[in-house]
């Protein structure tokens, strides 16, 4: 963990328990799938909570994020109401999206969350755009843009990451590179190295733990410091794992990852089980007290998983509703 | 004769044709030991190795550019687009590279490539997961638009792509993989242009393109049982289309519904709807009538997402409107 001054308790029980809640989601969400009641599939965040918490710790919720098709934890971090999730995860009219856009298009207006996508770096103009506009409309607001390792495979970011730094714009692109795209290790089909493509930019890039939620932290708050005074882009590649399959489907996947590796990750790098041992070594929480925080999050998640699967489904008429703005 | 699943039956093809000709290849994402997504491709890998089935990074509009180049100097690659959402990636490639290089080499260049991709909704995969996107690229002259309705058409349409000397685009739709259907064991091909008449009839006639077919005949079985008999017409690719096929079964039977899972406006159904207005106009006793899917992007919610397709009692609902003259006066 990185030396991070005890400066407030507050904050780190709330990146712990923001982290727990991820988790608690993820769970619940592959509970669904696995007892179909679930439509569809969906892509579990489940071991990268520390790059989601980390980073949306350091936004106010007038930054704006752009997320991915494995998203939840990002909806979540940045400030997401468990039911309005659920609800839209099973395509109900209380979803955040009414139930139009499921698990990968949650988006939450009202917390700067422009969107989970579908397309690998769909998202990547859409961030940039929005720091075009922050830096236009002088808000001071930062955008983050969320992708997987796999994504920087696309010719759009490059595009983007040059605008972004002829124009000092205001976005901050985060991988979370947890080394697999999809069915296929990502570096079988990437060259070079990922750090160094954003450099050649002459944008200022990190390479970081991803699952050390502090040292994420730490750095995200520095840099929209500095993007706030007109110092972007920046680009931070965060090293993480996911601990599900590529969607929750994908069960028998042992042809192309490792359990060892798995189970590797799992037990000694954990990002909750770490940081909670933290906490207690700097008498910041006890056992007890993070074991309470787990239960009413535990709670708190199955009474909306309860809430959800009771709850309507959008009206037939609402099919042809938002197709244009009215 | 044995039944094999459409995935199979497209994995087949490939393969017999990989071993026919070493200059076909295959190309994409995770289509080497993951065999695809939807695992139509598992197998090949071990047979071809890496050489000829190739794994590619997530760049779709790289790769596809790769296929026009290599398919321009000697080989014949096919390239795999997981799904047919993607299809907007590679729009330039395609449509502005391999569908006009011919034409603008004075028939000089050939592009002699395959893209499979797929297309179809109601699998709960929201709005970029589910569209049917063929319509777009069978509106630019240059490339050829297949569209197999079951096993046996993907096995045989798939092999005339891949030896045709033009860009072909296949639509399989991801909801039939798993579909089982009758196909022989000896090679065949399927010619592009040829409809199939699926079933034969006298008082309207069901074209249907893809999954749309299954639509149709069960919509044709619905009306049957009330005495209208309708004819069921497969046209198998929408460029070349076989208009004459389509035309006869019209001056025959009098009325049309055209069924296709595309969205309605400016799609597959519309142009096929002109063709038979233009060329039976004097034979019809109705409309000729577009069912596609809703102008609506596709929907997650199930309560919303199956009602934006057509429907076996949706289309029988509207033939026995056609075949009692209701639409004649339809404002
Ligand atoms: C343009 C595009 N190509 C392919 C896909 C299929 N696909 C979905 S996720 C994925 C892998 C993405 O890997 P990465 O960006 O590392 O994200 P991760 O899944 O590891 O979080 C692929 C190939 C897609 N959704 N969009
Ligand atoms: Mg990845």
């Amino acid at each position: 963990m990185a030396k991070a001054a005890k400066t407030n308790t507050e904050d780190y029980l709330r990146m712990y328990t923001q982290m727990v809640r991820i988790r608690a989601f993820e769970d619940n969400a592959n509970q669904l799938y696995l007892s179909a009641k679930m439509p569809g599939l969906t892509h579990m965040s489940s071991g990268q909570e520390a790059v989601a918490v980390g980073i949306c710790e350091a936004l106010t919720p007038e930054d704006k994020i752009t997320s991915t098709h494995r998203g939840h934890g990002h909806c979540v971090a940045k400030g997401a109401e468990f039911k309005a999730m659920f609800c839209e995860l099973l395509g109900k009219e209380e979803g955040y999206c009414r139930g139009k856009g499921g698990s990968m298009h949650i988006a939450d207006q009202s917390n700067g969350n422009l969107g989970a996508n579908a397309i690998v770096g769909g998202s990547m103009g859409i961030a940039t755009g929005a720091a075009l506009s922050a830096k236009m409309q002088k808000t001071g607001a930062v955008a983050v843009c969320f992708f997987g390792d796999g994504a920087t495979a696309q010719g759009l970011w490059y595009e983007v990451m040059n605008m972004a730094a002829l124009w000092g714009l205001p976005v901050i692109y985060a991988c979370e590179n947890n080394g697999y795209s999809e069915y296929t290790r990502t570096d079988e089909i990437a060259a070079g190295s990922i750090t160094a493509r954003a450099e050649a930019f002459g944008i200022e890039s990190y390479d970081l733990d991803g699952q050390d939620v502090l040292a994420v932290n730490d750095l995200t708050q520095k840099l929209v410091e500095r993007c706030r005074k007109g110092e972007g882009p920046f680009f931070m590649n965060l090293k993480t794992y996911r601990y599900h399959g590529h969607h929750v489907g994908d069960i028998n996947r042992e042809y192309y990852r490792a359990k060892d590796e798995e189970s590797e990750w799992k037990t000694t790098r954990d990002p909750i089980t770490n940081f909670g041992k933290w906490l207690e070594g700097e008498k910041i929480a006890t056992t007890d007290e993070l074991i309470e925080i787990n239960n009413s999050v535990r709670k708190e998640a199955e009474e909306a998983v309860a809430y959800a699967l009771e709850a309507k489904y959008p009206d037939v008429s609402e099919v042809d509703m938002h197709v244009y703005v009215a | 004769m044995r039944e094999i699943t459409l995935s199979k039956a497209v994995n087949e093809a490939i393969a017999e044709e990989m071993r026919r000709d070493p200059t076909v290849f295959l190309m994409g994402e995770d289509v080497a030991e993951a065999g695809t997504p939807f695992k139509v491709l598992a197998g090949l890998v071990e047979e071809f190795g890496t050489e000829r089935v190739i794994d590619t990074p997530i760049s779709e509009p790289g790769f596809v550019g790769l296929a026009v180049g290599a398919a321009m100097t000697g080989t014949r690659p096919i390239v795999d687009l997981m799904f047919g959402d993607f299809i907007f990636l590679v729009m330039d490639q395609l449509c502005n590279q391999a569908a006009k290089t011919h034409y603008m080499s004075g028939g000089k260049l050939s592009v002699p490539m395959v893209l499979r991709t797929n297309m179809g909704a109601t699998r709960r995969s929201a709005a970029q997961h589910s569209q049917s996107l063929h319509a777009l690229v069978a509106h630019i002259p240059g490339l050829k638009v297949a569209m197999p309705s079951s096993a046996y058409e993907a096995k045989g349409l798939m092999k005339t792509a891949i030896r045709d000397n033009n860009p072909v685009v296949i639509f399989e739709d991801k909801l039939m993989y798993q579909d089982k259907a009758p196909v022989p064991e000896e090679e065949y091909l399927i010619p592009f242009g040829v409809a199939n008449v699926k079933r034969e009839g006298t008082d309207i006639t069901l074209i249907g393109t893809s999954s749309m077919v299954q639509v149709a005949e069960a919509a044709a079985d619905i009306l049957a049982s009330e005495g209208i008999s309708a004819e069921v017409i497969d046209p198998r690719t929408i460029v070349p289309l076989d208009e004459e096929t389509l035309i006869k079964s019209v001056k025959k039977t009098s009325r049309a519904i055209v069924i296709d899972e595309g969205h309605q406006s400016y799609g597959v159904t519309g142009e096929i709807a002109a063709r038979l207005n233009e060329k039976a106009f004097y034979h019809l006793d109705a409309p000729v009538v577009r069912m596609g899917a809703m102008d609506v992007p596709v929907p997650f919610s199930p309560a919303l997402e199956d009602i934006t397709v057509p429907t076996p009692e949706g289309v029988a609902a509207m033939a026995r409107k056609l075949c009692s003259g209701e639409m004649i006066h339809a404002a």
